[in-house]
């Protein structure tokens, strides 16, 4: 939208020209300078810039929908991929949501791959069955995918469905792992991967875990120099969610605070109290991947372990208390 | 301007106390700030806003319509539906009474109803964030009930696709003079929703709202949420009017409200 060319807006011929001629090609060009400067460097009236730049603003703003509509889009397009798990659906107004960034955070070895493993099934199952009924892209960073696993997963979870061999199979053969782990590798990818997700219907993209791509690029433990890294990768993880209307899930492991982590504004009264500080550094992991991308993530799902039981907390709702027995996250009322 | 200024109805946050730091909720004619680190609470006070500015007029509000402008795709219409339901109830709950009053409204009174009168954007540069707001004039122009605009949030594109730092404080303050000519137009309030980001000042690494320098002068008030502890906590970090304050809020299924005791918080950052 912001390169459409100027040529093309319809603007009176005589204006038009005084645009080119100065070397604003696009609605950007146009936009990003501020009327007043517009008017210096095209030696026009404030009065014609004012209608110029109106007129190009209007053509560039895109459509606007009532939330009511967007409601009744989801609602007939499908809006969630449930997780079966009654109280994390609740709190999710359906499940996870398509169009929107969703990441897993928590320290190793609760459950994030898991719980990954049992969302590709959910997906690749049929209709009938509570599924998507479509692909899913599984990208492995770590290694960590065993089909072996999730199948077990499959005839835990639903005994019923795959109790048919060939079940097994075919839902296995709906889930693309793709194997990479670099960030230069996984930019590269991430093009291609927008054809794929058309090609094969995919319903589900899963990341895992995109903090071990970064964290083999900097050796320092500051987050500042990745968070450059991640923007653009970020931002077309969000534009093919939206794009594509399909959830996509990351994980995200977490790193212990340094001392010099920000967590203060200004205002806030320091602590003086060491003993104090330690029981602040104790008790709070950082997820890794800093804030930016922490602002990026619509919904973020936080796993930790409570003596046996995990606490899976969303962004700006309430916390649902889930029980762990054998792999098989089952909701615990 | 005394007695304008006290006849002016504020747009209430859901929350009491947060109302009262506020001088009575979020005022329209100005522009109103607010920022904070992920997950405490922005967006979820952005829709709350945007549904209560249309609780009506006979149960104490403006009967007014919203435009959400999304920079970052955060906005959850199921989340919004969620919201609108918890108002009503709540609003009805406290006019319970006033039997006639109900029967009045009812129609208005619906969920549907109040997710039709926000207006939502979607925009995916700042190209089109400027595009946006120089479109509204027109906009408002023709849509006579809205009262509130909220950008979710407002610096997301500046901050990655700008080469050249002084033309940003250029067209940033271009965007908030614009901004500002709206609220006095069309009587209406502004919230600009803004991410954090660190700055070392003073020896240490501090947090501080994203685009901070260039951009601080450009809104009437900033409310900076953060965590105190393990309660969501709203301070008036600037206000020509406000005093410097903070208050307890929370996030529940309903949306924000008073904070409560049993505030539970996950112990991650």
């Amino acid at each position: 939208m912001a390169n459409k060319l100027i040529s093309q807006m319809g603007l009176p011929p005589s204006i038009a020209n005084v645009f080119a001629a100065r070397n604003i090609m696009t609605a950007k060009d146009a936009l990003s300078l501020p009327e007043f400067e517009l008017m210096t460097l095209l030696d026009m009236g404030l009065d014609q810039v004012k209608s110029a730049v109106e007129r190009i603003s209007e053509i560039i703003c895109p459509p606007y929908q009532t939330a009511l509509s967007l409601m009744e889009d989801r609602v007939r397009l499908g809006g969630h991929l449930p997780t079966l798990l009654r109280g994390l659906d609740d709190a999710l107004c359906g499940g996870i949501p398509f169009g929107a960034l969703t990441e897993l955070v928590g320290p190793s070895g609760i459950g994030k791959t898991q719980f990954c493993l049992k969302l590709s099934l959910l997906a690749a199952l049929p209709f009938c069955y509570g599924g998507l009924n479509g692909r899913v892209v599984y990208i492995d960073t770590e290694y960590k995918f065993s089909s072996h696993r999730m199948v077990e997963i499959g005839k835990n979870s639903f005994p019923q469905i795959f109790q048919s061999e060939g079940m097994a199979q075919q839902m296995a053969g709906r889930i693309i792992v793709v194997r990479m782990s670099s960030l230069p590798e996984f930019m590269e990818r991430l093009q291609q991967l927008k054809f794929t997700l058309i090609q094969h219907d995919v319903k589900l993209l899963i990341v895992d875990s995109m903090a071990a791509l970064v964290s083999g690029v900097n050796d320092t433990s500051t987050a500042g120099p990745k968070q450059h890294l991640l923007r653009w990768p970020l931002s077309f993880l969000k534009s093919l969610a939206e794009f594509s209307r399909i959830p996509v899930v990351v994980t995200n492991q977490v790193r212990s605070q340094n001392t010099d982590e920000a967590f203060h504004y200004p205002f806030q009264v320091q602590e003086k109290d060491s003993s104090k500080n330690f029981e602040r550094l104790e008790s709070h992991l950082i997820a890794a991947l800093g804030i930016q991308w922490a602002h990026a993530v619509t919904i973020r799902l936080i796993f930790e372990a409570h003596s046996g039981v995990w606490w899976v907390g969303e962004r700006g709702a309430v916390e649902i208390l889930l029980a762990c027995k054998g792999g098989h996250v089952q909701h615990n009322p | 301007m005394l007695s304008e200024e006290q006849m002016q109805k504020r747009i209430t946050t859901g929350c009491d106390d947060l109302d009262t730091i506020l001088g009575g909720g979020i005022h329209c004619k100005e522009v109103t700030e607010v920022g904070g680190v992920p997950g405490i609470g922005k967006t979820q006070l952005g829709i709350q806003l945007a549904v209560n500015v249309q609780i009506p007029v006979e149960y104490g509000g403006l009967g007014g319509k919203a435009v959400y402008i999304d920079t970052e795709g955060s906005f959850m219409v199921e989340r919004a539906y969620q919201v609108a339901e918890g108002c009503i109830m709540d609003t009805l709950d406290k006019f319970g009474h006033h039997r006639k009053v109900i029967l009045d409204c009812q129609e208005q009174m619906q969920p549907n109803s109040f997710l039709a009168n926000i207006f939502y954007f979607r925009i995916c540069s700042y190209t089109e964030q400027i595009a946006v707001i120089n479109y509204l004039q027109k906009f408002l122009a023709e849509q006579k009930d809205v009262k509130i605009i909220i950008i979710d949030s407002v610096t997301f594109h500046f901050r990655q696709d700008f080469d050249d730092l002084a033309l940003r404080t250029r067209v940033l303050c271009g965007m908030s003079l614009k901004l500002m000519e709206l609220t006095k137009t069309y009587n209406l309030a502004v919230v600009l929703l803004n991410q954090v980001t660190t700055k070392f000042t003073e020896g240490s690494f501090q947090l501080t709202l994203a685009l901070g320098d260039s951009w601080s002068h450009a809104c009437t008030n900033r409310v900076i949420l953060y965590w105190n502890g393990n309660e969501r906590h709203a301070y008036i970090d600037k206000s020509p009017s406000l005093r410097s304050a903070s208050a307890p809020f929370s996030v529940t299924s309903k949306g924000i409200r008073n904070a409560t005791s049993q505030c539970k918080r996950v112990r991650m950052m």
